[in-house]
């Protein structure tokens, strides 16, 4: 097989399908090609296995959402168990199979409709396919509810890596992130599929006005409606709660991300400041009503009584500033601007929450938003920075003191 | 094009094609984005600036050589406000729900950045046959683009051509809805209308790369 894609190669160079089956050969084998003049770096971590490493953090989550669709499903219809236990729940062969048959598909769907629209575009302009749509197809499948429609996630795969990605020039080169832009073209476009009560549990839509009727609403949702909601503060942290697909447990997105920081795959800046940011939006909101200035009766007032340090436990935030927020190609590149980045993205993921219950879900747009912004942050950074050296360079002393010398020299480098 | 000569003929072809006021120049965006959600909507923007644009570059180049070029632009603006004037009287007597839904926008048509800019750059230095042709030719240009957008954000966005239920019937469930097509909210919403732009202009530049400016 190996020899056999290596002939393939030689035999479709300088063809127009060359970058196709170039994709197909890095992708299972090691390439065969070595440069052969000049310096270059050997190291392991190319484009490839960071991927791969993003993806491996992603795959609990992939797995838990799996098992969670199911015992969401069968919960709804059965009531939820008196005395839970793991085992006997949530891990069973039974909630899997529902998980199985409901995700898979749409796995299926946000690989095959964007490695097609990749394979086309690098085949028409003629360079290689690269490897950033390995994570944004396994992340599109994690942050959309489990019952949308699979020709709607397909639109929304072809938009997003068009005119999110490919428009811009591709893997690098794309100014929003590729799997938000497709969550935030699917809520705009069909937003009765993406929020609500009755898209978050397998078959809810199909058995609304029922006798079977069954209903799933988020923690988030029920706070907008003012309303309580019966999960434990246990049951939010493992991830037994209805949501979009991966989102829930924020025990293991906790891991993924442990796994990506000690990888250094990801920014443990953003992650840290994106957090801090989040408890300091929370901490206002929770300060204003403690201090007795919004009346009970506003319809903010449960969304922002919601004690501060929850909101990272429910909704896509966590999810968001682990695996969304951190993307290199998008988010700020120096080190002072990711403090920035993250620390809006937290602080506006909640304001947008709180303010408009009409998206419950502020993440996505907090990241996109900071997205846009992030160029702007680098460069008042970089100009931060330089202004900061010229006035160090101004007052400095070279030596040799007070002689000719020094105003030559300074008129020189200035 | 035994009618006209070639170099008229071109007054009409060019904004129609490789010099279109709204996806080269990148002028008139403002209305594009905002009445395109509906072709009908979009069909009535366009005979409005057609008609706008033809007698107002008519009266401008007829009274060129009289307006003292220092007050030129309150003179064009004067021109424009009465002829949209018109319009809109003649829409709010004979069409009112569709001057509902132009509101401002028929009224804006004399900030509109074609008509002032066609003012200005054609019809002060020719005489009123071409400026006429030109004048329907930017507008016809700028028509074009809004009638496209409509199409698409009409057709994607409501189901509807014209209003007409060409898709089938969302909530008895007919048609492409019968099989789980549903209407695209985005559409509808001006950010829509950007994007279809946008395509219109990639398509445009990947036909003729010549139009390409380099970077």
């Amino acid at each position: 097989m190996k020899d056999k894609l290596h002939q393939l190669k030689l035999k479709y160079q300088g063809k127009k399908m060359a970058p196709a089956f170039n994709a197909l050969h890095t992708f299972l084998y090691t390439p065969n090609e070595t440069t052969h003049s000049g310096s270059h770096v050997r190291a392991a971590d190319d484009l490839k296995r960071t991927m791969n490493t993003v993806i491996l953090a992603l795959v609990p989550c992939l797995l838990f959402g799996m098992f969670n669709t199911g015992y969401q499903h069968f919960s709804a219809i059965n009531g939820f168990p008196e005395n839970f236990s793991l085992m006997e729940h949530f891990l069973t062969w039974d909630n899997l199979w529902v998980g199985l048959v409901t995700v898979l598909p749409l796995v299926i769907v946000s690989y095959g409709v964007g490695l097609a629209i990749e394979f086309l575009f690098a085949v028409n302009k003629g360079h290689e396919v690269e490897e950033g749509y390995l994570v944004t197809g396994m992340l599109v499948p994690l942050i959309v509810p489990v019952d949308t429609p699979l020709w709607m996630l397909a639109i929304a795969v072809a938009f997003g890596v068009v005119i999110g990605k490919e428009v811009f020039g591709g893997t690098g080169m794309n100014i929003l992130n590729p799997a938000l832009t497709i969550r935030a073209f699917l809520f705009f476009a069909y937003p009765t599929w993406m929020s609500g009560d009755k898209v978050w549990v397998h078959e809810a839509v199909e058995r609304a006005g029922t006798a079977d009727a069954i209903s799933g609403e988020t923690v988030l949702g029920s706070l907008a409606q003012g309303s309580d909601y019966s999960y434990s503060l246990a049951d939010m942290f493992y991830g037994f709660i209805p949501g979009s697909i991966g989102e829930t447990s924020t025990l293991l997105i906790l891991l993924g991300g442990l796994f990506l920081v000690f990888t250094k795959i990801a920014s443990w800046r953003i992650m840290v400041s994106a957090v801090v940011g989040a408890l300091v939006m929370g901490l206002i909101f929770n300060g204003v009503v403690n201090a007795g200035w919004l009346p009970e009766y506003s319809k903010f007032y449960t969304l922002m009584s919601f004690p501060y340090w929850q909101h990272l436990l429910v909704g896509g935030l966590a999810f968001g500033i682990v695996f969304m927020a951190t993307d290199p190609v998008t988010g700020s590149q120096t080190n002072k601007g990711k403090w920035y980045y993250g620390f809006f993205i937290g602080f506006l993921s909640v304001m947008i929450r709180v303010f408009n219950p009409g998206y419950p879900e502020g993440v996505f747009l907090a990241i996109l938003l900071m997205n846009v912004f992030a160029p702007t942050i680098d460069h008042y950074v970089l100009k931060g920075n330089i202004k900061k050296r010229l006035k160090r360079f101004k007052t400095a002393t070279i030596y040799p003191k007070a002689s000719d010398e020094v105003d030559t020299l300074k008129t020189e480098t200035a | 094009m035994a009618l006209l000569s070639k170099k008229d003929a071109n007054l009409i072809k060019d904004p129609l094609g490789d010099n279109n006021p709204i996806t080269i120049q990148v002028l008139g965006i403002c209305s594009a984005l905002a009445i395109t959600a509906e072709l009908k909507a979009s069909v009535v923007m366009a005979i409005s600036v057609l008609f706008v644009m033809g007698v107002g570059n008519v009266v401008i180049s007829l009274i060129r050589n009289i307006i003292p070029s220092k007050i030129r632009i309150i003179v064009q603006l004067v021109v424009v406000a009465a002829l949209v004037i018109i319009v809109d009287q003649v829409l709010k007597a004979f069409a009112y729900d569709l001057s509902k839904t132009l509101s401002v926008f028929i009224g804006l048509i004399i900030t509109n950045c074609i008509i002032m800019g066609r003012f200005e750059a054609f019809a002060l230095g020719n005489g009123p046959r071409r400026a006429f042709l030109d004048g329907i030719g930017n507008a016809l240009g700028y028509g074009v683009i809004l009638v496209i957008v409509g199409f698409f954000r009409e057709l994607l966005g409501s189901g509807t051509l014209f209003g007409i239920k060409v898709l089938g019937d969302p909530i008895a469930k007919t048609g492409l809805y019968a099989i789980g097509y549903e209407n695209n909210g985005f559409m509808i919403i001006p950010p829509a209308a950007l994007i279809v732009v946008g395509i219109i202009i990639w398509v445009q530049r990947s036909r003729n790369r010549a139009l390409i400016e380099e970077a």
